[in-house]
């Protein structure tokens, strides 16, 4: 028989409720400063939502990126941006919109084109007006706030109203933070990190929604229990699930940032930052959310109890937070 | 737990049978897959522009410059039939989609009315009672001419694409004016951006030789000409880069059945055929102007001005102008193609060259092999036998999605990787709730069986939880999302979905299996 080797036997005993002061604490500045710094300069906005030109260009041998910037520069094209992409000859170009229509901006791609002469091969192009940028911002926005409603819904359905109110504020929490995130490291936001914000609000309720489960099930449990407690013991039972599916996460999105080439490199970076706060969020705020406004405990038992049904029986411990 | 019936056994054996099968013709080359026995499906996942390489071009139909064409069709006939019916105007132009006009008499506004309603019943007639008139298409005929306008385009940017020679493009409406083109294998889209960009709008009409081109720019138009621009005249020193013309078109390109470049004196030039009532129209023009220049204009600029030696009635004629091959066979295709109902912009471009495409299938592959080794090992080493299961669910899983990818035509893209590497990692989730559910149940005394079995029962309603809310937000990018965020919210989504059927039955099935062959005393969790 193939037994594991790495078990987790016993339940840890750890007091979250005493350390979710300095978590509301801690979230609440991080999410001050993000909101800050994206009032005060906004985030780095890629094509996709700025409108714009971007050339992706191989060259052979490394990218003598000074020279090349000085040839673009002389075709008044506006502020170029040069970048190094992945490798030394691989180099990333960024044009603003070119005024003038679309006319232009196919002759600013020729024209750098021209400029930089043979010897270069051209990997990638992007031309993207700003009429579809504005709407790809709207409709990217429009998305977020919808998938959180209908998330908010679905587990206002589930479950009570105070656990959907506890989702959506820790959900909100991560979307801010890694937009602050991305704002303060001034990292490229395009669509792929909308999607990512998408798919990171997604995993972040996952998380929540696992302990509330097992916070529902508690409270049915354990009628008399202090809520204080009940949600120790929730937090506690469902860690070492907490911690697995972290885990396996990290594992296969690390994978993608490190093998996955540039061009996922913002989203693995979003994802990662996402399933780690995400997870920091379920812990330290949508559980201690609950100390403050608790559901009511006798309605629960009566609601969705079909679907699992209470079980009054009796710990051999005494539940001690 | 130990009843699996056997209906049951068979479906789920079945499914992951049909996953496997259909998920086998992706490791395969397509010349390899000519090799294989012919029960094996042929249908491999269909690549992103991405991943394969190609062009993807976001096009809008500019409507509002259509209509605004016609109304200046219209203007002159509202000219004419205001002179006949001898009432005053004054002010008569096309102002913000509408003709407005002032009728000078007030006592013969509603005759004004009534003739200038006959012209066209799509265009509705406001005339206020101190003469200001405006006359505008009603939101039916707008819409209609809108939607019109938007398909004639699509069909004429099909004939122009398939003209160059492109595999395989997809050419779409999306939304109200806009139109999606994809090309694949496209890596230098200049040259189809600069054909679909040009209206083409060829016509043949007379020079206006009654003012001076000079008189005419200083103001004194005649009524019913126009001044257009001349770039094979501007090429020549010495004289004005316009010409004058009559507004009346003898004919235009709609009547063209055949266009090729060919040449001329060594000279490249385009070669032309009209259809019958076109060579009539073409041949009375010529016939009743020989000695007087005619124009050939493509989209409001003039190509050349022949002076016509003798009537042209056969029907077919020769346009020169100062071409080059391509600039000659370009047209010829334009021609053949037909004009474009409205002018066309491009909003939005990416081209991907087919050398990064490669690159990103294979970093995004093996990223995905690397994410699913790990996670693979990770379950073995926290889960033993049990994380054994759930790694061979894992595989069944990653077969299960790339057969409904094929099999649904779903477009893979990079992004759509990084989705099946992001499920890969989610997926095991259900298992790791289920397993330490059971471990749970086990610490609180129950036996084994029962512990199995409430593993499993009450691990499922997280489970699904879980996986509703991430579908949620999986449909909601597909449905807002664009491109290649769209693969990704498809990835996902299917994701979700196999892996709520290997994660729970097929790791089910197996421990099922495990237990009646071995009759094991105890879990080994």
């Amino acid at each position: 028989m193939i037994r594991p080797l790495i078990v987790i036997r016993h339940v840890p005993q750890i007091d979250f409720m005493r350390w979710h002061i300095f978590g509301f604490a801690f979230s609440i500045l991080l999410s001050v400063v993000s909101i800050g710094i994206f009032a005060a300069i906004g985030l780095n906005l890629g094509i996709d939502f700025k409108g714009g030109l971007l050339i992706e260009a191989k060259t052979q041998g490394p990218a003598d990126l000074a020279a090349m910037r000085a040839k673009i520069d002389a075709l008044n094209l506006g502020e170029a941006s040069l970048q190094n992409f992945g490798a030394p000859d691989e180099v990333l170009i960024r044009l603003p919109q070119q005024s003038g229509g679309d006319k232009a901006q196919e002759t600013a791609i020729t024209a750098v084109k021209q400029a930089l002469g043979d010897g270069v091969e051209y990997r990638r192009q992007e031309v993207v007006g700003p009429s579809v940028g504005s709407e790809l911002i709207h409709a990217g926005t429009l998305a977020t706030v919808l998938a959180l409603g209908a998330i908010l819904v679905y587990i206002w359905f589930r479950f009570e109203w105070q656990f959907g109110v506890g989702a959506t504020i820790s959900t909100i929490h991560d979307v801010i933070t890694t937009i602050g995130l991305f704002a303060i490291f001034r990292l490229e936001f395009n669509l792929t990190t909308l999607a990512a914000i998408l798919t990171i609000a997604g995993y972040s309720i996952n998380d929540t929604v696992v302990i509330y489960d097992r916070v529902r099930e508690a409270m049915r449990k354990y009628r008399t229990m202090p809520f204080r407690d009940l949600i120790n013991l929730s937090l506690n039972e469902t860690l070492s699930r907490t911690i697995l599916t972290v885990s396996t996460v990290a594992l296969a999105v690390l994978s993608l940032l490190v093998f996955g080439g540039e061009v996922l490199k913002g989203f693995s970076i979003a994802m990662l930052w996402g399933i780690v706060i995400g997870t920091y969020s379920s812990l330290f705020i949508a559980a201690p959310i609950l100390y403050y406004i608790q559901p009511r405990r006798r309605a629960a038992g009566r609601e969705a109890g079909e679907s699992e049904p209470a079980r009054p029986e009796q710990r051999p411990r005494s539940a001690k937070g | 737990m130990l009843y699996f019936a056997q209906w049951k056994v068979l479906l789920i054996l079945g499914v992951c049978a049909l996953g496997v099968l259909f998920s086998l013709p992706n490791l395969f080359t397509p010349a390899q897959l000519d090799w294989l026995p012919s029960f094996i499906p042929r249908k491999q996942v269909s690549l992103g522009l991405d991943l394969r390489g190609g062009s993807y071009l976001l096009l809008e139909v500019d409507v509002a410059a259509a209509q605004t064409e016609q109304l200046n069709s219209t203007i002159d006939n509202v000219r004419d039939v205001l002179r006949n019916a001898k009432i005053g105007y004054t002010d008569l132009n096309v102002q913000d989609g509408a003709i407005v006009f002032t009728i000078r008499d007030q006592d013969r506004i509603d005759d004004a009315r009534t003739a200038v309603s006959k012209i066209d019943p799509s265009l509705s007639v406001d005339i206020t009672p101190s003469g200001a008139g405006k006359m505008q298409f009603t939101a039916q005929a707008t819409e209609q001419r809108r939607s019109q306008a938007v398909d004639q385009s699509i069909e004429i940017i099909r004939r122009r694409i398939d003209e160059t020679g492109t595999k395989e493009p997809t050419i779409q409406r999306q939304g109200q004016n806009r139109i999606l083109v994809e090309l694949p294998g496209i890596d230098n889209p200049e040259h189809v951006k600069a054909l679909l960009g040009k209206t083409a709008k060829l016509t043949f009409q007379l020079v206006d030789q009654s003012v001076s081109v000079e008189d005419a720019r200083r103001g004194r138009t005649p009524v019913g000409s126009e001044i257009l621009p001349s770039e094979e005249r501007a090429a020549r020193a010495g004289q004005p880069p316009y010409y004058l013309l009559r507004k009346r078109v003898i004919v235009s390109g709609n009547m063209l059945v055949d266009a090729q470049a060919t040449f001329q004196n060594n000279e490249p030039v385009v070669s032309f055929r009209f259809d019958s009532a076109g060579a009539k129209r073409f041949g009375d023009a010529t016939k009743e102007n020989v000695g007087k220049p005619f124009a050939i204009v493509l989209d409001n600029r003039v190509i050349s001005a022949p002076v016509i030696r003798e009537p042209i009635l056969g029907g077919s004629g020769i346009i020169s102008g100062s071409f080059t091959v391509q600039s000659a066979s370009d047209l010829a295709l334009l021609l053949r193609a037909g004009a474009l109902p409205a002018p066309i912009t491009i909003l939005e471009e990416r081209t991907v060259g087919p050398d990064l495409g490669a690159d990103s299938i294979h970093a995004g592959a093996f990223a995905s092999i690397v994410g699913v080794v790990l996670v693979v090992i990770f379950m073995f080493l926290f889960y033993g036998l049990f994380g054994l299961f759930a790694d061979i669910a894992l595989i069944f899983n990653l077969c299960l999605m790339l057969a409904a990818l094929s099999l649904l035509g779903a477009t893979l893209t990079l992004p759509g990787i990084a989705g099946i590497a992001l499920t890969m990692g989610m997926a095991v989730d259900a298992n790791v709730l289920i397993y330490e559910r059971i471990r749970e149940e086990m610490r609180s005394g129950r036996t084994m069986l029962s512990s199995l079995e409430a593993g499993f029962t009450r691990a499922f309603g997280t489970i699904l939880d879980s996986h509703v809310t991430t579908l949620v937000a999986g449909i909601l990018l597909y449905w807002l999302g664009s491109g290649p965020v769209k693969g990704f919210a498809v990835t996902l989504s299917i994701g979700v979905l196999t892996s709520l059927f290997s994660a729970i039955l097929v790791t089910r099935l197996q421990i099922v299996g495990w237990l009646r062959r071995w009759k094991p005393k105890e879990i080994p969790l």
